[in-house]
């Protein structure tokens, strides 16, 4: 489990376009560099925004790497709540989940 | 010369990136506000404005991470994000390099601010120039206060980079703006996206327009995660500015627009 790498390479792949052009044409070297855990590198590939999300990326971060993946606003606040039904509550970091996992906060 | 003009307000980026999906009785008045506030920065004549924002990873990451940054380049661009996804288009924006060395200089004094040459705006900064600099023709010194990545800087010291600010802005002979940006109470980018706090906000902004500075700095930053979010972590860059105005605030803008994730805020303060 290496959160900080997680959101390392999360940071660095909102920000650096060349980076972003290796994820999309060889993503597994893409984030080779980053020592991810198996979980972790599943999570990025697939991509899994729920899990990313239980694993504790700060939502600053991981809302910016969905908009990359094209994932739509409303969709990727459902697969936020979909990885917590999923795979429980947040483990880490400042962005847990308040409400239950079949609520609709912003109506979207 | 001085400080001319100071205000506050939001940033959010679905203020124009999900701009359709508001009620419009809502977001036209916030629209409106925004502009009244154009002009009404316009009206002071600024040499340079300083937008003190809550970036959020665009630049500054927990490999090293400054509590208070300035920029001091003679040019920043952004957005960062995708200009679809903001609804914003790229911009180059001018900076002025000296301008900001002397205002580092001054802001130094009291408060050991960190400096960069190098600053790609987020939302946080192209929002409020979107709607307060639309033709691109201000010349901006990007300013941050970490509000993302605990542990924070204190309250007290927010307040005090607000008055290193003020500081730095009389002793300089350019005609200063200031906006600072941020959220109230909000959880963004999380599955409670929309939801905000109302009663909380308004007591908050009700002590940012008496300048109340003890009940502005009364908070813990647990009692905010709690009551107000994560995202209540950037009331920091409002207590920079009243504590940079030292006058009465008036609230031009409040309403809660779920859909853009906070409790959308114009407003602006007297300068003594």
């Amino acid at each position: 489990m290496s959160l900080y790498q997680l959101s390392k390479l999360l940071f660095q792949l909102n920000r650096d376009e060349d980076l972003k052009r290796k994820f999309k044409s060889a993503p597994q070297d893409a984030i080779a560099p980053f020592g991810l855990s198996e979980d972790e590198r599943r999570a990025v590939l697939e991509p899994d925004i729920g899990l990313l999300y239980v694993l504790g990326v700060n939502g600053q971060i991981l809302m910016h790497f969905a908009a990359f993946c094209g994932i739509e606003w409303s969709d990727y606040l459902q697969r936020m709540r979909d990885g917590v039904k999923r795979h429980g509550p947040v483990r880490a970091g400042i962005y847990a989940m308040l409400s239950g996992v079949d609520e609709k906060v912003a109506g979207a | 010369m001085s400080l001319v003009f100071s205000g506050i307000c939001s940033h959010a980026p679905g203020i124009t990136g999900r701009a359709e999906r508001a009620d419009p009785a809502l977001r036209d008045p916030l629209y409106k506000a925004f502009g009244k506030m154009r002009d009404a920065l316009n009206a002071a004549r600024p040499d340079a404005l300083i937008v003190v924002a809550a970036e959020h990873f665009a630049n500054f990451f927990m490999n090293n991470m400054p509590a208070y940054a300035l920029g001091m380049a003679d040019a920043y661009d952004g957005p960062i994000e995708d200009a679809e996804w903001l609804r914003i288009p790229h911009r180059t924006v001018r900076g002025n390099p000296d301008l900001s060395r002397r205002l580092i200089v001054e802001v130094q004094k009291s408060v050991d601010v960190a400096y960069a040459e190098e600053w790609r705006f987020d939302h946080g900064i192209m929002v409020p120039l979107h709607f307060l600099d639309p033709d691109n023709k201000l010349t901006i010194i990007p300013g941050n206060i970490n509000c993302q990545g605990p542990p924070l800087t204190p309250l007290r010291r927010a307040w005090a980079f607000g008055e290193a600010l003020r500081h730095a802005c009389d002793a300089v002979p350019e005609r200063i703006a200031l906006v600072c940006t941020g959220g109230i109470s909000h959880w963004p980018a999380t599955p409670d996206s929309g939801m905000i706090n109302v009663d909380w906000d308004k007591d908050f902004l009700n002590r940012w327009a008496h300048q109340d500075k003890d009940a502005m700095l009364s908070y813990t930053d647990a009692e905010t995660y709690r009551d107000a979010g994560q995202g209540g972590f950037e009331i920091r860059t409002f207590i920079a500015a009243a504590a940079a105005a030292r006058g009465r605030g008036t609230i031009h803008f409040y309403a809660p627009i779920p859909i853009f994730a906070v409790g959308c805020t114009v407003a602006t303060m007297e300068i003594v």
